[in-house]
């Protein structure tokens, strides 16, 4: 644990790129191998299971650190992070543990079949053989949320240097549903793959904003000179579902999701058409909720995401289907180095063999002579239940993680309306303790009606300013909530908006975020929510 | 009734009205008497001063000609007829708790204190009262601070390894307080201390002042890099993310300041190295120092007043929650949250200060014109 902690330390002590890898080389060249990928598993979002709930934690933290309950709760407002408030608050200690990574990783996993009772004298004991680094580390453990400030691609390059292997070989072996207890070291930087995970999903190719920004608009002369010749480039919607894998290799199945998440139980009306592909066949595609052979917005998706059971009736009135786009293995192989377009040839021929052409879609292809007619097809986005185009250049392979180059996203404008901040919550991580989560409303005669929550779009500069007002305008408290003077307005930018019975304001936002800040509107010219309801049609 | 208490809370500051003087005052009054030397305590525009002698020469320095009377800690000064004597804070050199007695009644403002001796300042001495009015930036149990020697021993091993890697040492902290605390604590056997003007001007008030400081050598244009590199940088928090600092590029940069305690405001700092140093009590100093000065009641003017408030009043204590403007100086805010303003407190400024939004620009108004040609010296604030 001593290294471990150290490594979070030496991460936390630079910003540059460089040096993050020597520190993670570093850990790697000094701990036994089964540390090494528990390492590995934990900062690619493997993280042990929960044994202990957060409420019994949390309660025999504020027994160890002896402050009231409240206390602990205004503490935790403060840091931003619960494993790093409880590690401040016990009471200081010398001693540090010798117990490896994947001792203490064990010991949690044991857990599970002691009682109350011996958990708490098992954690109890633990917080005091473990100075203060050693203990946040072990409070993440813990409590999950694995945040570490380093990317996986950043791990990767380090490991790449130092097991001689490149970067998309390691990208793709650390893939899947992996345990570090079963996957050793010694299996994951062999020469060969033995690839004998049936389940592993391919790294997903991402595309690149083709503008940063909606304020800094492309125009098809722009696109002309970034992109060049129309032909070159194969378009298609771009669609606001679920990203998705779907394998099917030896007679089974599995879907996984982007975050990598095994999802192949939460989508069983897609099992049919994916048990009926040749084995050795995966998909790159979206997943959507569809109605009357059309698909719906993300919304409908989202009243079945996240649900435990699916009953019968979910799956009747709000079913999904597959919008597929792109073909990654084919008969065994892996095809990812063919070009876009020889892939295309092999997807349309699998889907036009499925005999599940409902379920199974293919994400058609935008015919355009011109960037200024694609321009104008791109109008269309939000009537086809898109975000707007996908460009794909028709002679690229398909390509490991987000690159510059050959997969471009064009999205739409957002639509926007002005508002008015009515609460706001201080944030986590690096906004801790400082107000950055805010509450918007619009006016309904002359109520202001909260309709949306937002956390990004403001600089550092602009985050301080904020906060600096908060904390000399608040009206109530309640709890972490603070309520503010409505007097600041800010634009609002959002993907979609529709119906809700779920929020007071009687409709529900995709992806709301602050635009900018309107210091030259007071706040009687914020937008109404009759505004906001003069979209819904849009 | 209970007779008028001897010390109210003003919309000009802390007022004895017996004495007809104010402490720390943030509006121009006649009579001021003044905690330290820092921008939120120390305003300019009052007739008459009264502080420390050691923080004359940098009053002078900041405030430009002032009357000043001067006091030694202990000697008494009466102002009508009400008993004024200056005790040991231990914040920064020369900053001083002001005990006021009238008719056997006592009452004892800290001003910014800390505990620990820093080896610098005159060490905190506690002071008996009936009422204590303090500070408590640092006023939640998640700030709790360790021993400054193993602190500057990670500073020092820190400088060491920067001259291996041949990349320049620059050290932030605050110029009247943390500086000097550096300055005096460093291993002076890894090499020469540099200092921002800022810093160096402070310095050379505190020098004519009497304070024995180590050699330090300001860096003029014509400084050069290479030998700037060998030795250590002490910058002001005004200078982070200047023109000024990356010319010393590369660089490794390390901010001292007590909200380095928490990952997300070390991270937003965005400084190489966060060194948990701070010139304010953490929680458990705050507590033995209020225990120690068996006072019947305190009254919190800044830092997380709400929270410590009612920990005290739950653990027996009467306390009371006031708002003032200490903690709270928005002169000159620029990114990544820093500035000259000497409280730390630009990171998290002050909680819980609404009844004075239409005071915040008073400290802009009364900018002295040293300061202003110390932030001209830094490139100007954001």
């Amino acid at each position: 644990m001593r290294s471990f902690a150290q490594l979070f330390l030496s991460l936390d002590e630079t910003n540059k790129t460089n040096e993050k890898i020597k520190v993670l080389q570093n850990y790697f060249n000094c701990v036994p191998d089964s540390d090494k990928m528990h390492m590995l598993a934990l900062f690619t979002g493997r993280m042990p299971k929960r044994q202990i709930n957060a409420t019994l934690v949390r309660n025999w933290a504020i027994e160890a650190s002896n402050i009231p309950a409240w206390l602990f709760e205004e503490s935790y407002h403060v840091v931003g992070d619960l494993a790093e408030t409880m590690a401040l608050l016990m009471p200081q200690n010398a001693g540090s543990s010798s117990k490896t990574l994947t001792e203490w990783i064990g010991e949690i996993n044991d857990l599970g079949e002691k009682t109350e009772g011996e958990k708490k004298l098992w954690l109890m004991e633990s917080w005091a053989m473990l100075d203060s680094s050693e203990r946040f580390v072990f409070n993440k453990l813990l409590t999950g949320g694995f945040r570490v400030g380093v990317s996986q691609s950043l791990v990767i390059k380090a490991l790449s240097e130092i097991t001689g292997l490149d970067t998309p070989t390691l990208t793709h072996r650390v893939m899947g549903n992996w345990m570090p207890q079963t996957y050793s070291y010694a299996q994951l930087v062999q020469e060969q793959d033995a690839a004998d995970d049936i389940s592993r999903p391919y790294p997903f190719f991402l595309a690149y904003p083709i503008q940063e920004t909606s304020e800094k608009q492309k125009s098809a002369d722009d696109l002309k000179t970034a992109l060049g010749e129309e032909a070159e480039w194969q378009a298609e919607w771009k669609w606001d579902g679920i990203r998705a894998q779907m394998i099917k290799r030896n007679g089974k199945i599995f879907i996984w999701s982007r975050g990598e998440d095994l999802a192949t139980d939460k989508f069983p009306e897609l099992h049919p058409f994916l048990n009926t592909l040749p084995d050795g066949t995966v998909l790159d595609g979206e997943i959507l909720s569809f109605k009357n052979g059309l698909p719906m917005p993300f919304n409908v998706l989202q009243t079945r995401i996240g649900r435990k059971n699916l009953n019968k009736k979910i799956l009747e009135e709000n079913p999904v289907a597959v919008i597929a786009y792109d073909c990654l293995e084919y008969a065994g192989e892996d095809i990812r180095y063919k070009t876009q377009a020889e892939r295309r040839l092999v997807l349309e021929q699998v889907q036009a063999s499925s005999p599940y052409p409902g379920v199974f879609n293919i994400s058609k292809l935008i015919s355009f002579n011109t960037w200024n007619e694609l321009e104008g097809i791109r109008g269309q986005s939000r009537t086809m239940m898109a975000e707007g185009i996908m460009l794909k250049r028709k002679n690229a392979p398909y390509q490991v993680g987000r690159k510059r180059g050959d997969w471009w996203k064009w999205k739409i404008d957002p639509l926007s309306v002005d508002a008015v901040m009515i609460y706001a919550q201080k944030g986590h991580g690096r906004r801790a303790d400082l107000y950055t989560d805010y509450t918007f409303a619009v006016w309904d005669g002359d109520k202001l009606v909260p309709f949306a929550k937002a956390y990004s779009g403001l600089t550092d500069q602009e985050i301080n300013k904020v906060d600096h007002f908060v904390k000399r305008n608040t009206l109530e408290k309640f709890g972490p909530v603070r309520t503010v003077k409505p007097e600041l307005v800010f634009e609002i930018g959002f993907e979609g908006i529709n119906r809700s019975t779920r929020h007071k304001s009687g409709i529900a936002l995709r992806f709301p975020r602050i635009l900018r800040w309107r210091h030259d509107k007071p706040k009687e010219e914020a937008d109404t929510l009759e505004t906001l309801r003069a979209l819904l049609g849009t | 009734m209970a007779k008028k208490p001897l010390l109210e809370f003003t919309d000009k500051g802390i007022c004895c009205p017996q004495g007809r003087f104010y402490i720390d005052p943030w509006k121009p009054v006649d009579d001021a008497v003044i905690t330290h030397a820092h921008a939120d305590h120390a305003y300019f525009g009052n007739k008459r001063y009264l502080a420390h002698e050691l923080s004359k020469e940098v009053l002078l320095y900041r405030l430009g000609d002032i009357r000043l009377q001067t006091a030694a800690y202990g000697e008494k000064v009466i102002k009508n007829g009400v008993q004024i004597s200056l005790h040991p804070a231990g914040h920064v050199i020369g900053s001083a708790q002001v005990r006021i007695e009238y008719l056997g009644e006592v009452w004892v403002v800290s001003g910014d204190y800390k505990v620990e001796d820093d080896g610098v300042s005159t060490p905190f001495e506690p002071v008996c009262c009936h009422n204590f009015i303090s500070e408590c930036t640092f006023g939640m149990p998640v700030y709790q601070w360790k021993p400054q020697r193993g602190i500057f021993d990670d500073i020092n091993s820190w400088w060491q390894s920067n001259q291996a890697h041949e990349r320049a040492t620059v050290l932030v902290g605050y110029s009247l307080g943390k500086a000097q605390r550096i300055l005096q604590n460093l291993d002076l056997a890894n090499g020469k201390v540099y200092t921002h003007g800022v810093i160096e001007n402070t310095n050379e008030a505190l020098r004519r002042n009497g304070i024995a400081l180590n050699p330090t050598e300001r860096i003029t244009p014509e400084t050069s890099k290479e030998e700037v590199r060998k030795g250590i940088i002490l910058a002001p928090p005004s200078s982070v993310g200047t023109t000024w600092m990356r010319r010393f590029y590369p660089y490794s940069f390390g901010y001292c300041s007590g909200w380095m305690a928490v990952r997300g405001a070390k991270r937003r700092m965005a400084a190489d190295r966060g060194f948990v140093l701070s010139d304010h009590a953490d929680w458990d100093g705050l507590i033995s120092a209020i225990d120690a000065t068996s006072c019947e009641s305190v009254y919190l003017t800044h830092g997380y007043t709400a929270v410590f408030a009612r920990y005290l009043n739950e653990i027996g204590y009467d306390a009371h929650e006031e708002h003032t403007l200490y903690g709270d100086d928005e002169v000159a805010l620029p990114q990544p949250a820093a500035s000259e303003n000497e409280t730390e407190d630009t990171i998290r400024a002050v909680d819980e200060a609404p009844s004075f939004a239409g005071a915040q620009a008073s400290g802009e108004e009364g900018l002295p014109d040293a300061r202003q040609q110390d932030l001209a010296n830094t490139g100007g604030p954001a």
